[in-house]
């Protein structure tokens, strides 16, 4: 069981033809995903790593009955391709790329309304897997493996050491989320919480968040509620200065707002373990 | 990129948004003609911080020797670590009233919100709590901007109905700041209501985004070299690198924001002081590595470096070569301490070791070795 995404979602690449498209398709195609189309403008009709590329979205979800995309796209076009993506009825859209400008998105986000099905992770993000299943985006699957601990995080790299560490312990994982660097993104922690809530197979959550917004706040505030998840957070920015922007756009301490202390602490007061190093995640989750 | 209010002011004035007359004074001569041209003037420094006015970054000259001494007292001058670059000399207002005006991202609703109040001329956060219900606010649609409706619903939500047309007009032009240059930030405080019922900005503030600098390259051709800002972060820009300056003698570089911004924490818990944030991104070729060791070695108070690599498409062995390649290229004789973990970490660990640089097996190891190490120097 996962949620979102497992080995029989048909899945599209949008920016398929570009250099890193083509990498990561191969290597989502290495791991089970059922990658059945690649849309770029002005290659329609040709094959592209076994698979027909199409011009537009709409094309190749009524010759393969998509329902999921990973889109490669630069930063200037990606916005375009997420509500592309939304209107041709694809119901889960993840967006890799970084950059998009913070107005573009707000737009993408009143557009997404218009499409409630549709649920978009990122921009800016490693994109999810389902271990030993399928993976749509870049998290490296050699360091995940099957098991019942939900990982979300808004990290690419500490990602990846966190779910590496994961994986030695013998604490596989059910699905991995990234959510992306951005401030105004699609999925959030909290509804992430949800999903992972809802899934049997999921016993355990780590969340990995950072300095800025609120978002990890508004998670605590669901699991203060009750939750049957073993969960464990880790926050990674103390002693970023405010004002900064620490890499991520949505990296950003504002007054007093988006500390990594407030983050810390809504999560003890939900009776979530916090981890003051990455190391201490898996002691914490036993 | 943060505009400072004389630039600001420029912006909004395109938008057909009144602004007091102001000439910028680069230096007293400058102010003392610019005093000649507007008559009493408000002499101010010009930095991207607030509170000016409490640095003793803002004089009124009523004289041209005011003028002068005002600027040769505010220009140079630090305000919360930023040193002054010019002054802009700008008419006195006769102020009736102050407004407050602005739009800013609302994270947590994921949009733009206006906000407009009638306390305007003070601090709106301390507004914001002791008051909140004088703030009227309005998310407008991001596509469709506005609506006359809404904006009529705002002003006399804000109790400002009298001025309800030159008002909605003002906010309208204000609100093309987002489409037309990415603003995430635009805040007239006060909005000056003057005694003949001119409404004019009496102070300007506007954000734009770093993100769509791509498709406003003339706005940081114009505006983006006039601060001085720190000399590392401005090298590190010009190398594509994204790098932040810090206070402290150890040099931090990490493949990822979070990955980088955890390696801060872990320098500092293990007792040291980060000189840097600098996130080299997926890849780590030499000559990224290269360019970040740089820049982190130009900083005489840096007394060795930790890079934190997490593999993860990136390979270990070639990352190694990277860092050695750097390291030999730029002559480096300080503490490194490379931590490796990741694809291929065994080829990049022993790489590492033949040529003399520790590898550590975790974050939390490699910065406990950086300290220790640049303790040492200490005697």
């Amino acid at each position: 069981m996962t949620i979102l995404l497992d080995s029989s979602t048909k899945v599209l690449v949008q920016g398929i033809t570009g250099r890193e498209g083509g990498f990561h398709t191969e290597q989502m195609q290495e791991l089970g995903t059922k990658v059945v189309g690649g849309i770029s403008p002005g290659k329609g009709g040709a094959k592209h790593l076994g698979v027909p590329v199409f011009n537009t979205v709409a094309d190749a979800v009524q010759a393969t009955g998509a329902t999921a995309s990973g889109i490669f796209v630069p930063a200037p076009f990606a916005a375009d391709a997420i509500m592309e993506a939304a209107a041709a009825g694809i119901t889960l859209i993840v967006c890799i790329s970084e950059g998009i400008p913070i107005q573009d998105m707000i737009r993408v986000k009143d557009f997404l309304r218009g499409f409630p099905q549709a649920r978009l992770i990122g921009a800016n993000c490693p994109g999810l897997i389902t271990p030993g299943q399928a993976k749509i985006g870049i998290i490296p699957q050699r360091i995940t493996s099957p098991g019942p601990v939900g990982l979300v995080s808004r990290s690419g790299t500490l990602t990846y050491e966190v779910a590496s560490a994961l994986s030695a312990s013998g604490l596989g994982q059910s699905t991995i989320v990234g959510i992306g660097g951005d401030p105004v993104l699609g999925l959030t922690f909290r509804d992430v919480v949800e999903l992972f809530e809802k899934d049997p197979a999921t016993t355990h959550i780590v969340l990995i968040g950072e300095i800025g917004g609120s978002d990890e706040e508004h998670a605590a505030e669901l699991l203060a509620r009750g939750t049957r998840l073993k969960a464990v957070a880790f926050i990674s920015g103390r002693t970023a200065p405010e004002g900064k922007r620490m890499g991520h756009a949505g990296a950003i301490i504002s007054g007093n707002r988006g500390t990594a202390k407030s983050k810390e602490e809504a999560f003890r007061k939900a009776g979530v373990a916090v981890a003051e190093t990455t190391d201490e995640i898996v002691g914490l989750l036993r | 990129m943060k505009l400072l209010e004389y630039q600001a002011k420029e912006v909004l004035s395109s938008l057909g948004i009144p602004i007091p007359p102001g000439m910028v004074a680069r230096n007293p001569g400058e102010a003392v003609a610019a005093f000649e041209k507007l008559g009493p003037v408000a002499v101010k420094a010009q930095v991207p911080v607030g509170g000016r006015g409490k640095a003793g970054g803002i004089k009124l000259a009523k004289t041209a020797d005011e003028a002068r001494k005002a600027a040769e007292q505010i220009i140079g001058m630090d305000i919360k670590g930023f040193k002054v670059p010019l002054v802009y000399c700008e008419a006195a207002l006769e102020i009736e009233r102050e407004i407050y005006l602005g739009f800013t991202v609302d994270r947590d609703a994921r949009a733009n919100i206006l906000m407009l109040s009638a306390k305007g001329g003070i601090d709106i956060e301390q507004v914001a709590e002791e008051s909140p219900e004088s703030i009227s606010r309005l998310y407008p649609n991001p596509w469709r901007g506005p609506l006359d409706f809404e904006l009529t619903q705002l002003v006399y939500d804000a109790g400002l109905g009298e001025l309800a047309r030159p008002l909605s007009a003002l906010i309208k032009k204000l609100y093309r700041a987002i489409p037309d240059y990415d603003a995430l930030t635009a805040e007239i405080n006060p909005l000056v209501v003057t005694r003949d019922g001119e409404v004019i900005a009496g102070d300007a503030k506007l954000e734009i985004d770093d993100n769509a600098a791509w498709r406003h390259r003339d706005l940081e051709q114009r505006y983006g070299s006039v601060l001085e800002g720190d000399p590392y972060e401005v090298e590190a820009k010009k190398r594509n690198l994204t790098y932040v300056s810090l206070d402290g003698d150890i040099g931090i570089i990490g493949n990822g924001a979070g990955l980088c911004m955890g390696t801060l924490d872990l320098v500092q818990r293990a007792g040291g002081r980060p000189a840097n944030f600098c996130d080299i991104g997926g890849g780590a070729k030499a000559e990224v590595v290269e360019n970040a060791l740089a820049v982190i070695l130009m900083n005489p108070k840096v007394k060795g470096v930790v890079i934190n690599v997490f593999g993860g498409i990136t390979r270990g062995d070639e990352v190694a070569m990277g860092v050695i390649t750097a390291r030999d290229n730029l002559k480096m004789k300080l503490p490194l301490v490379v931590r490796m973990s990741g694809t291929r970490e065994e080829e990049g660990r022993e790489i590492l070791r033949q040529n003399g640089i520790e590898p550590g097996v975790s974050g939390w190891e490699a910065a406990k070795k950086i300290v220790e190490l640049t303790r040492v120097g200490v005697q």
